[in-house]
C-alpha cells in the first residue's frame, strides 16, 4: 500500500489499474478525460497489460465494451453526462448481453443550456438501464468501488455492468490522500475474470443479443435482468465485507452519519454529501439532533436498509442535484416509493439544488433543516423547493443587461 | 465440396467449384426471393463458421430469432449505428486473449459485421469510417436494397434518382442520388472493397475467397434486390440481378491495392429500361404516360459511369 494525494479521476484510474483490466475502450470528454489519458500512459509505458482503443463516440465506445466483455475480457470504460447520453441506446442494450464490465460516469449536467459542472441528471437517465449503480463522495471511495464494482458484475448470479459514479470537478478534479492498495492485495480480494460459458469461441459458437418476437419471451428476460439486479444486493454485501476484511475499509449500500438520536436527516448522494455533513456538525454543536443519509447503491435500490436507516425519524430533507422536468427530483421519488405504507416512517421535505455545479451553502442545509422540523411539527408536506437566492437571481439579471447592451450596441432590435 | 469445410483451401476459378448444398440453414424468416439472402448464402460457404456475425438493426436481425439461428458460427446484435464498433471490440479482445496467451490460435474468429443499406450508407457510416481508419481487422457485407427495406422501403441514403418508396410516392420517385458507398470506402485507403451480387456466384465466391485471404478492413457492397421493396414477382429476382449487371446499372468490379479493375464489362450493355421496366418501384417511369426524359436522364448517368471506366 502507498499513501498519495490525487485526484478522484486518477482514483478511479488506479482502480482500473488494480482491477488489471485487460481493455479500455474510450472516447474522450470533459471531465473524463484525465481517467483515459492515465490509463492510456499505463498502458502505452507497459505499467498495465493490455489495451486502450478509442473510438469515435460513446455509443460505438458502449458497443464495444460490451462486445469485449462478451469475448470474455476484463473491460474497463468511462464517460461523462452528454457522452452517456450519447451511449444511452448501448447503455439499455448491453446489460442484457449479461456481460460484466465496469463503467465510471464523471457526473457533469446535460444540456440545455451546455455546461460542465455536475449534478445527477445524467446518471439518474441510466437508472432503468440494468447497470447496477454505485455513488461515490471521495477520492478513496471511488478507486475503492472500482475494485467491488468488478466484483458485484463478475458475481456468477449477477454477471450485469457496473456503473460507479463520481462528481465532475469537486471530486475529479479535487486531490485528496488516498490509500492505494497493493497489486498482492487488489488480487486477494479480486480473482482473475472467467467469462464462463459467455465468451466467442470457434469452437463453441454463440448466438449473443437475439431477437424475440412476442411479449412472452421478451418479459422472460427483462424479469430475469431485474432479477439479476435485484440479487446483485446480496452481491454487494458480500464484496463489501470481503472487501473491510482485506483492506479495513467499510462501505455500507447506506451510510448513515450521526443517524442514531437524530430526529432529522439529510437524506443525498454523492460528493455534496460532505457539505451537508458540515452542517450536521454544526448543528449539533448547537445541540439539534441532525444526521446524514446518504446512498451508495441507488440499483439496486437497497430499500431495506433505508428504511432501516429513517425508521423513527421525524423529517427528511432529499436534496435532489437533479431535476426531472415537471415533477421535481428523482431521489424524493424514489424514497416517497419505498416508504409509502411503512410504519413509523419520516415526512418528506423535497429540495432541488447543486444543479450544474452550484454550491449548497451551509445557510441553506440549516434552512432545510429548520423547515423540515416545522413540517414535521405541523404534519404538513411542503411543495418541493428549487434553492435559488436573491443575490444569485441579480448576477442572471446583470447577465441580462450585458446582452440586452450588447445587442443594441450591435444595432440590432430586440423587438 | 464438404458441408461446413472452408472452401478457402482450393482456389474457386469455375462454378464447378461451387458447393453443391449451402452452410446455411434454411427455413429463415426472409422474404421469398430475397436477393440479400441469396448473397449471404453464397458468401457463408466461402466464409465459413469461424466467424462471428456482428449485426445491425435490419432485415436481418431476424435471421436469429430466439431460439434459432440459421448460422452454424457467432452472432452478435449490436444496434443500428454501432456494428463496426462490436466488431472493434471482439477483434480487440480475441487479439488481447493471443497475445496473453490466454487463447489457442484455432479458437480465433473473424469478425463479420453484416448490415443493410441503412446502416451502411446512413446510421453506420461513421462508425465504419472510424473503423477503417483505426484498421480494423474486419470484413463488412452490406446487402443493398436501396431502401429501409424491413420498415417497408422507406428511402435511404442507398435509394437510386427516381425509384418510388414509401416516402417518395409522387411521379418523379425520389429525386436525390444513391450515395457512392464504394467511392467513400476506397477513400479510406482499406485492403479491399468489392460490389458483387447473388446472380453472380462465381464473381461473388472468388472475391469472397480473396477478401477472406487477406487482413485489414475490407467492403463486400452487394446488390440486393427484393421483391417486396422493388416490387416484383420473387421468382424474378436473379433475372433482375442478371439485368442489373447486363445493363450497367450495378458495376462489378473491386479496389485492391489502390486501384480500381472492373471484373465484368457489359457489352454491349442492354439499355436501362429493361431493368427499370421489370420493377414496380419503376412503373411510373412507363404509365401511366411514358416518362422519356427521366428514363434517359438515368440512362445518361450508366453511360456517363461507363465512359468514364473506359476512359
Amino acid at each position: 500500500m502507498t499513501r498519495a494525494l490525487i485526484t478522484g479521476n486518477a482514483a478511479a484510474a488506479w482502480g482500473a489499474r488494480l482491477a488489471e483490466v485487460d481493455y479500455v475502450p474510450a472516447f474522450p470528454i470533459t471531465p473524463q478525460t484525465e481517467i483515459i489519458e492515465t490509463l492510456a500512459g499505463w498502458y502505452a509505458r507497459g505499467e498495465m497489460q493490455g489495451r486502450l482503443t478509442l473510438l469515435e463516440s460513446e455509443h460505438s465506445m458502449m458497443t464495444a465494451a460490451a462486445a469485449a466483455a462478451a469475448t470474455g475480457l476484463r473491460v474497463f470504460t468511462a464517460t461523462s453526462s452528454q457522452g452517456l447520453l450519447y451511449a444511452m441506446e448501448m447503455i439499455f442494450a448491453v446489460p442484457g448481453w449479461r456481460a460484466p464490465f465496469v463503467l465510471v460516469n464523471v457526473s457533469r449536467a446535460v444540456a440545455t443550456p451546455i455546461t460542465l459542472e455536475p449534478d445527477h441528471t445524467d446518471v439518474l437517465a441510466a437508472r432503468d438501464s440494468g447497470f447496477v449503480q454505485i455513488h461515490c463522495a471521495s477520492a478513496q471511495e471511488l478507486l475503492d468501488s472500482v475494485l467491488i464494482a468488478y466484483r458485484i458484475a463478475e458475481h456468477p448470479s449477477v454477471r450485469v455492468p457496473v456503473l460507479v459514479n463520481e462528481d465532475g470537478f469537486y471530486l475529479s478534479f479535487t486531490r485528496e490522500p488516498v490509500d492505494i492498495p497493493s497489486i498482492e492485495s487488489a488480487r486477494r480480494f479480486l480473482p482473475a475474470f472467467t467469462s464462463q460459458d459467455v465468451a466467442f469461441r470457434a469452437s463453441k459458437p454463440v448466438s449473443q443479443s437475439v431477437a424475440v418476437l412476442g411479449g412472452s419471451p421478451y418479459s422472460y428476460f427483462r424479469y430475469e435482468l431485474h432479477l439479476a439486479v435485484t440479487h446483485a444486493l446480496v452481491a454487494y454485501n458480500e464484496a463489501v465485507e470481503a472487501f473491510s476484511a482485506e483492506f479495513g475499509r467499510h462501505y455500507p449500500s447506506v451510510e448513515s452519519y450521526c443517524c442514531d438520536d437524530a430526529e432529522v436527516v439529510y437524506f443525498m448522494i454523492g460528493s455534496f454529501a460532505a457539505k451537508a455533513r458540515q452542517a450536521v456538525d454544526y448543528l449539533r454543536a448547537r445541540g439539534e439532533r441532525v444526521g446524514l443519509v446518504r446512498p451508495r447503491l441507488l440499483r439496486p435500490y437497497p430499500a431495506d436498509a433505508v428504511r432501516a436507516a429513517l425508521r423513527g425519524k421525524r423529517a427528511v430533507a432529499v436534496m435532489d442535484q437533479n431535476l426531472s422536468m415537471g415533477f421535481g427530483g428523482v431521489l424524493y421519488a424514489e424514497l416517497a416509493g419505498i416508504l409509502h405504507g411503512h410504519g413509523d416512517m419520516p415526512l418528506l421535505c423535497g429540495y432541488v439544488g447543486g444543479l450544474g455545479g452550484r454550491d449548497i451553502s451551509l445557510e441553506e442545509f440549516i434552512g432545510m433543516a429548520g423547515e423540515a422540523r416545522i413540517a414535521a411539527a405541523s404534519g404538513t408536506v411542503p411543495k418541493t423547493r428549487l434553492l435559488y437566492t436573491g443575490g444569485e437571481l441579480r448576477e442572471v439579471r446583470k447577465l441580462q443587461a450585458i446582452a440586452m447592451a450588447e445587442r443594441n450596441e450591435s444595432g440590432q432590435s430586440h423587438e | 465440396m464438404n458441408r461446413g469445410k472452408v472452401m478457402s483451401e482450393a482456389i474457386i476459378k469455375h462454378l464447378k467449384d461451387l458447393p453443391l448444398t449451402h452452410l446455411m440453414g434454411a427455413g429463415t424468416s426472409m422474404c421469398a426471393g430475397c436477393g440479400g439472402l441469396q448473397a449471404l448464402h453464397e458468401t457463408y460457404d466461402v466464409l465459413g463458421q469461424k466467424t462471428v456475425i456482428v449485426n445491425a438493426a435490419g432485415c436481418m436481425t431476424l435471421l436469429a430469432n430466439y431460439p434459432y439461428t440459421p448460422f452454424r458460427g457467432s452472432w452478435l446484435y449490436t444496434s443500428m449505428a454501432s456494428a463496426p464498433a462490436g466488431a472493434q471490440g471482439i477483434r480487440d479482445a480475441l487479439d488481447i486473449l493471443l497475445e496473453k496467451k490466454r487463447l489457442p490460435a484455432e479458437e480465433d474468429l473473424a469478425a463479420v459485421v453484416l448490415t443493410g443499406d441503412g446502416s451502411a450508407y446512413g446510421m453506420g457510416l461513421s462508425a465504419t469510417s472510424a473503423a477503417i481508419e483505426r484498421r480494423l481487422d474486419f470484413l463488412y457485407i452490406c446487402y443493398d436494397n436501396e431502401g429501409y427495406g424491413n420498415t417497408g422501403q422507406q428511402t435511404s441514403a442507398a435509394t437510386p434518382h427516381g425509384a418510388r418508396t414509401a416516402t417518395h410516392t409522387g411521379i418523379a420517385g425520389f429525386g436525390g442520388e444513391k450515395k457512392d458507398l464504394f467511392a467513400i470506402w476506397a477513400a479510406h485507403r482499406p485492403t479491399y472493397v468489392a460490389t458483387v451480387i447473388g446472380s453472380e456466384p462465381l464473381d461473388l465466391a472468388r472475391k469472397i475467397q480473396y477478401a477472406a485471404s487477406i487482413k485489414g478492413p475490407r467492403l463486400i457492397l452487394a446488390l440486393a434486390p427484393c421483391p417486396t421493396g422493388w416490387d416484383y414477382d420473387p421468382m424474378d429476382s436473379v433475372d433482375i440481378g442478371h439485368l442489373a449487371v447486363k445493363t450497367g446499372v450495378w458495376p462489378l468490379k473491386e479496389y485492391r491495392d489502390g486501384k480500381v479493375t472492373h471484373t465484368r464489362m457489359p457489352h454491349p450493355r442492354a439499355p436501362v429500361e429493361e431493368y427499370l421496366a421489370r420493377q414496380g418501384r419503376f412503373a411510373h417511369l412507363f404509365n401511366p404516360v411514358r416518362n422519356e426524359p427521366l428514363i434517359a436522364e438515368i440512362q445518361a448517368r450508366v453511360n456517363d459511369y461507363w465512359c468514364a471506366v473506359v476512359s
